[in-house]
């Protein structure tokens, strides 16, 4: 990539990047406007995805809300994103976890981990 | 009107004030060095002509050379010189050197460019048509179907859309934003796209219609 365009994306990242991985259940906090107020609103759900990296990696929250799957996309350095809390680790052997779409009910859950978890 | 020679950077997104993650294109802009300067009095109109970038003199005619000479240039000639027209005659004399402060975040700027070249195209690509059915016994899949009438009027109207060349065309992408000023070397941070591919030259002018 190009020198200039690289220096100018690194000057966006943050310097410490929350840690969580694939299958774990986190509770993102996400600042948002209502008219000039600005509070924090919470997102909990299943890490399903990860992609990208430096300021394009984005990774995807999904929570079964009123019986309807809801994913949000959210970018790891947006300074919206003030923290991602880890609840759950869970044991997964995929990167994607798309196949949960497709479930539902107890189907849908993810395995925790127990072992080795920090 | 103000306006600079620079040449695109590339594309990426940076954050705001307020969080939102907003696309930019990265343009430098200069250092832009005036090498004449065009008056009402001799010329019959104002304009500045400006040099942008780096050529060796051993590569450019000695009329080239010569002329930019008188405008401070030693080590090396500009690489692209062009005029930019003004409707009162230009304060800036032979010499000066113009960068990226003459612009400010949150003005807006017309860019111009040449279009990416996207060769020989048929009407689907080039005009978006819609063309004929795949299935069914479609038959004229990709084609642009009926050109004209009849007998009445006997020909085809002029601007016909027909395939041909796409792209490779000078365009002026108006009204785009400044998100950001460097300064420190001479980039512009526009909001959105901008004509042409990485490292094509383009024309920074301040925005006709705001």
């Amino acid at each position: 990539m190009n020198a200039i365009i690289d220096k100018i994306n690194k000057e966006q990242l943050k310097e410490q990047v929350p840690e969580f991985a694939i299958g774990d259940t986190v509770k993102v906090h996400v600042t948002i406007r209502e008219g000039d107020k600005e509070r924090v609103q919470m997102f909990t759900g299943t890490v399903i995805a990860r992609s990208g990296h430096d300021i394009n990696e984005m990774f995807t929250v999904r929570r079964m809300a009123y019986g309807l799957g809801v994913e949000r996309v959210f970018p790891v350095h947006s300074p919206r994103i003030v923290d991602v809390e880890v609840i759950r680790r869970g044991d997964v052997s995929r990167a994607k976890l798309y196949y949960l779409r497709d479930r539902q009910g107890k189907d849908a859950r993810v395995r925790e981990k127990l072992r080795g978890a920090k | 009107m103000k306006g600079l020679i620079g040449k695109k950077i590339g594309m990426t997104h940076i954050y705001d004030e307020q969080g939102l993650m907003i696309p930019v294109t990265v343009v430098q802009v200069g250092p832009c060095r005036v090498t004449a300067v065009r008056t009402k009095d001799r010329d019959g109109y104002s304009a500045l002509q400006l040099g942008f970038g780096t050529r060796k003199p051993k590569n450019v005619s000695k009329a080239v050379r010569t002329h930019v000479a008188a405008a401070g240039y030693s080590e090396h000639v500009p690489e692209r010189i062009r005029e930019l027209r003004l409707a009162e005659d230009p304060e800036q004399s032979v010499g000066d050197v113009l960068g990226a402060d003459i612009f400010e975040a949150d003005e807006f700027v017309d860019v111009t460019g040449v279009t990416k070249g996207r060769g020989f195209q048929g009407v689907v690509r080039r005009y978006k048509f819609g063309g004929g059915r795949a299935s069914h016994g479609g038959g004229w899949t990709r084609r642009g179907g009926s050109i004209g009438m009849c007998v009445n009027p006997g020909k085809i109207y002029k601007g016909r859309k027909m395939p041909g060349q796409m792209g490779n065309v000078q365009r002026t992408s108006q009204n785009l934003r400044i998100v950001q000023v460097r300064q420190e070397n001479n980039l512009l941070l526009i909001k959105g796209a901008v004509p042409g591919a990485n490292g094509r030259f383009v024309m920074v002018r301040k925005a006709k219609k705001k």
